[in-house]
């Protein structure tokens, strides 16, 4: 498996790229003596311009390049615990689901349909304008508006792994059902939940980056979709305010994308020769 | 017939979806931190004491939650969503007024994000494996890993910044007196940035998907007994691969609009398109709950509303899912 991640060239750029951007976020303060809300030099210097300002200043004579280091902290942070929160709530729901079937499986699905209903941008709007933006707010609105998926992609899983050969020998063996579906189904279901987790990670980093655009970041984070919000109205006159963090979201989300892709093709090998034929 | 059930058990269904985003409007307004009554009103001082006061009569804020939940609920059902403090005016006429534009940014986006999708997925399947197909197999991981806002911001630096070929702002010329088709071509001008923008995301999602499952279908048996006929090429591809590879992207596409709609809020935000997107995002810096929850309700309606076309389109695509019914 291992060996086919490696040869795919466009999962180890993602690879490559991913980790430039965690290690820009961990030493961020390392690489950068001023913090990014500190005025260091007249406001509206264009990049270039400055050797010790290489991306130059925004509205307020910060400093963007360590703006936009101290952003990926936000985008990498959120983008990960509301994933793992997601998670949390479509592994167990979709597990039960398709394990249990009848009116469990109802139920949950019929809920599972509402909340993929919803817009789910305009519900982590409502969730985020309503509960105060903070961080918290944030990671568990975007955990709210993606979990559905899970649930669907978990409860298909299990409902084809839980009609195999090795599920009637445990019950035979005298194993009790929860013992069953979480030592014995749940493992065999760990591939594709991995791949739509790596998806996932990308889509929550593009959906907080619209949150902080639209004003709903949390005040006391820099992150990447606040600046480009806050250079909105100044695009005529400072394009590198908006383009740079722009680049910087490309970049992250395509990376993840990239590896979310060749992790799906190691781990279902099948289904990437198809696709490729 | 068959159809004519299946809409009106849709119908019913939509119903039922719609009370539901009420009651969650409602335990989210008592959700919301501070008194319900301010936070109805609006904050930042938009409303005095005896106003508040107005209002938790009007909405029997001392009676017990489930009979404002009753209220509130017959109020949905009349079409009241409330009264907005800030912009002075209920919040219905407010999104009334705004709603066509949103329907129409929306409606062509998704119509140019389907066919130039599916156009683009066949091209790209069809010479699988050739430069021209990597190629737009790479700009459409490039457009999907792009956020809608920024693209939008950089069409407007480039096409009207820069080149000034297409106007980057607003609905039509501020202060033309045209009329008829004068004022059709402005506002389709004004149009082309925003659809476009709103429409290259689901283009890309649209091209992969198609891509991946024309793909798929041809190496059906089906296909091999065409090729066996002596059938062309592209006969082939549009006749018996493009007709059962549509399917999973019609699927897709109603699952998607949710996304446009919200979508919606982003591109019009940037383009100062006066939809309710906008309206959104200008009630938020005023903390109008009222406007927010109302256009929350409103673009869950709207998703409904495409789910039930692309039910319907489904039907006719596929025959096989009437029959079955």
């Amino acid at each position: 498996m291992w060996k086919r991640f490696r040869t795919n060239i466009g999962a180890m750029v993602g690879v490559v790229l991913l980790i430039a951007v965690i290690l820009i976020a961990i030493f961020a303060p390392l690489i950068f003596a001023n913090t990014p809300w500190q005025m260091v030099q007249r406001p509206f210097l264009a990049p270039f311009a400055m050797e010790s300002l290489p991306l130059g200043t925004d509205t307020l004579g910060r400093d963007v390049a360590a703006q936009l280091a101290y952003g990926a902290r936000v985008s990498l942070l959120v983008g990960l615990v509301s994933t793992l929160v997601a998670l949390l709530i479509g592994v167990p729901l979709g597990a039960l689901a398709g394990f249990y079937g009848g009116y469990v499986d109802e139920g949950a699905m019929r809920f599972t349909e509402f909340f993929q209903t919803i817009p789910n941008f305009a519900l982590a709007i409502v969730l985020v304008a309503i509960f105060e933006p903070t961080l918290a707010s944030i990671t568990l609105a975007i955990a709210i508006v993606s979990w559905p998926p899970v649930a669907r992609l978990v409860r298909a899983e299990v409902m084809s792994v839980r009609k195999r050969e090795f599920v009637d020998a445990a019950t035979l063996a005298g194993l009790s059902k929860p013992r069953i579906l979480v030592r014995q189904v749940l493992p065999n279901t760990v591939s594709p939940i991995i791949v739509m987790a790596s998806l996932m990670v990308a889509t929550a980093i593009l959906l907080e980056s619209s949150l902080s655009f639209l004003g709903l970041g949390d005040p006391n984070a820099m992150s990447w979709g606040y600046m480009i919000g806050a250079a909105r109205t100044v695009i005529r006159s400072a394009w590198w305010l908006s383009f740079f963090p722009g680049i910087a979201i490309v970049i992250t989300v395509l990376a993840l994308n990239l590896i979310g892709e060749g992790l799906n093709d190691a781990l279902n090998p099948h289904l990437s020769r198809k696709g490729k034929a | 017939m068959t159809i004519l059930i299946a809409i009106l058990s849709r119908l019913a269904k939509a119903a039922l979806t719609l009370l539901a985003i009420a009651v969650l409007n409602f335990c989210l307004l008592h959700a919301a931190p501070g008194d319900p009554a301010v936070v109805l009103a609006g904050e930042a001082g938009a409303a005095d004491e005896q106003m508040i006061a107005q209002l938790r009569e009007r909405f029997g804020l001392d009676q017990p939650l489930y009979v404002q939940l009753g209220k509130y609920i017959a109020g949905i059902v009349q079409l009241d969503l409330g009264y907005s403090f800030r912009q002075s005016a209920p919040v219905i006429d407010l999104i009334a007024e705004r709603l066509p534009a949103t329907l129409l940014l929306t409606l062509t986006a998704f119509v140019i994000s389907l066919t130039c999708g599916i156009a683009l997925g066949v091209a790209a399947a069809a010479r699988v494996g050739k430069v021209s197909d990597s190629l737009l197999t790479t700009l459409a991981l490039l457009f999907y890993a792009t956020p809608l806002y920024w693209l939008a911001l950089m069409a407007v630096l480039v096409f009207s910044v820069w080149l000034g070929w297409l106007p980057g702002f607003g609905y039509e010329t501020v202060g033309s007196d045209f009329s008829g088709l004068a004022r059709a071509l402005d506002i389709l001008k004004h149009l082309i940035l925003p659809a476009l923008t709103l429409g290259l995301f689901f283009m890309a999602v649209y091209m992969r998907m198609t891509r991946a499952s024309m793909l798929e279908v041809s190496t059906a048996d089906f296909v091999k007994t065409a090729k066996a006929k002596g059938l062309s090429g592209p006969v082939i591809r549009r006749r018996h691969i493009l007709r059962n590879a549509i399917l999973p992207v019609v699927t897709l596409a109603g699952l998607q609009a949710g996304q446009l709609v919200g979508g919606a809020v982003l591109t019009e935000t940037v383009f100062a398109w006066p939809g309710i997107g906008r309206l959104m995002f200008e009630s938020l810096a005023a903390r109008d709950y009222n406007t927010i929850l109302g256009v929350f309700l409103v673009s869950a309606a709207m998703v409904i509303l495409f789910n039930i076309v692309t039910d319907i389109v489904y039907r006719i695509v596929d025959p096989r899912i009437g029959a079955r019914a």
